[in-house]
């Protein structure tokens, strides 16, 4: 009895795994060796599985932008609808930021070019950089990676490392190039990791990303010190960006057991962004 | 005009809806991360190939599931294989349970398919994290598996529904 059960076990698992079904094409187990071996030489970065990776890649890429148009159609008008009901308040507390911001406008550029001056006097070093102007082409969101597709690649000059930003902010570097698209890990990614500077108080420490929508510090001895809503700008150590591109905000609690980083950008709405690559030059 | 032998082309078409839907849903961006719900997302690739290899085998074939497990991998930015490689296996799941059962069940379906996402699932995070070394969220994994699961029941309710109009209810 025990033998006839294990039998109709044996006879079901190869009937499904191993022999061909009459619709179908290929069988089962055949795709599966195959799909190992892929996975096999992918993670002993075979070559031409990378060749497969470009090629799939560079389809996959251009069909899910095609594909999420009516999608982001929609979110586009879900947004622009939510915009319109919130615009009266909206006005009300940007006018009244922007009186602040002029006010401090005035103290910046008198500090930039007295910076600027001191720099001259110290001989120091000054960055410049290339700017390629890039399109989101897809922002899914995976269990895994809190990273985006944009529609510039190896052919426009983009290069591993360049900073991402959306408009003044940094919002990830990119970590995959191929010919015409790359890929950005965001710095709310698990993996993201940037030297920062916490003012005030220029506490330097590393942000971390959670996953999701914010980020951590880490790394640091200081952390009684940091100030709810102190502005968080990168270091510049490690010389993967330049230094006092801003990045977000803190917010703590009273008893310093949570520290979390609120970016500036809201990375659910990016639609073009800025790949810089800093180069350093004497002044 | 439109109709080769008494088979409309129409049909045809209807016929393939479930792999046109299966290559959408894996390029394009369903995933309701606009609204900020935390945590909420289900893998709908995982129900459409479980229900339609499981009602109706030859709606999805084992190549083209393949290759969009291999788009897949490419769009969320993951390993090479690592989708085929699961959906292939619930490919596998769902047509052992067709060779056992011989009086079709919505809840035994069910509860296999919640069996079969559960092994599927920790092949496929066993794989990205021990071999790939990639971190990672479990709490946002097993909220996926959980709705993904929950979901099963509304998504084949419509593809039964999809199935009777078109096919009339037979499975092949």
């Amino acid at each position: 009895m025990q033998a006839s059960s294990r039998d109709d076990f044996i006879i079901a698992i190869r009937s499904a795994f191993i022999k061909k079904e009459n619709k179908q094409k290929f069988s089962l187990i055949a795709l599966i060796i195959l799909t190992l071996i892929i996975l096999t030489l992918g993670k002993y970065n075979f070559k031409t599985v990378d060749y497969i990776k470009i090629f799939l890649r560079e389809i996959a890429y251009r069909s899910s932008f095609v594909v999420s148009i009516p999608e982001n159609l929609i979110v586009k008008i879900y947004h622009s609808t939510k915009e319109h009901f919130f615009i009266y308040d909206d006005n009300r507390k940007l006018r009244a930021q922007l009186d602040i911001q002029l006010a401090k406008n005035y103290k910046t550029e008198y500090i930039v070019a007295e910076n600027k001056r001191l720099k001259s006097v110290l001989d120091s070093l000054e960055y410049s950089s290339d700017k390629i102007l890039a399109k989101v082409l897809i922002d899914k969101k995976s269990p895994f990676l809190r990273s985006i597709i944009v529609n510039k690649g190896s052919r426009n000059n983009v290069k591993l490392g360049m900073a991402a930003m959306d408009g003044e902010y940094l919002v990830g570097k990119v970590v995959e190039v191929s010919f015409s698209t790359s890929r950005i890990l965001l710095l709310s990614d698990l993996n993201s990791k940037i030297p920062v500077d916490i003012i005030p108080g220029n506490i330097q420490s590393i942000l971390s990303g959670t996953g999701e929508n914010d980020g951590i510090i880490q790394y640091t001895k200081q952390q009684q010190f940091i100030e709810n809503e102190s502005k968080v700008f990168t270091s510049g150590a490690g010389e993967i960006f330049k230094a006092g591109i801003p990045i977000g905000e803190v917010e703590k609690n009273n008893d310093n057991s949570n520290i979390k980083i609120n970016f500036f950008s809201d990375f659910s709405q990016l639609r073009f962004l800025k790949l810089n690559s800093y180069k350093k030059e004497k002044n | 005009m439109s109709e080769i032998g008494g088979y409309s082309y129409s049909k045809l078409i209807l016929e393939k809806i479930p792999i046109l839907l299966l290559i959408i849903s894996v390029l394009n961006e369903f995933d309701f991360n606009y609204l900020n719900l935390k945590y909420f997302s289900f893998n709908f690739p995982f129900i459409l190939i479980y229900y339609w290899s499981l009602k109706r085998s030859g709606s999805l074939g084992y190549g083209l599931i393949f290759l969009s497990g291999l788009l897949n991998d490419a769009v969320v930015g993951l390993p090479i294989g690592v989708s085929a490689l699961c959906y292939l296996l619930i490919c596998g799941f769902s047509a052992y349970l067709r060779n056992i059962t011989l009086r079709p069940n919505l809840v035994k379906d069910w509860f296999f398919f919640g069996f079969t996402i559960l092994v599927v699932n920790s092949v496929m995070y066993g794989t990205v994290n021990l071999f790939f070394n990639v971190p990672i969220m479990y709490a946002s994994v097993l909220v996926n598996i959980l709705f993904t699961f929950l979901f099963y029941v509304v998504f084949s309710n419509l593809f039964d529904y999809y199935q009777k109009i078109i096919f009339g209810g037979t499975n092949a």
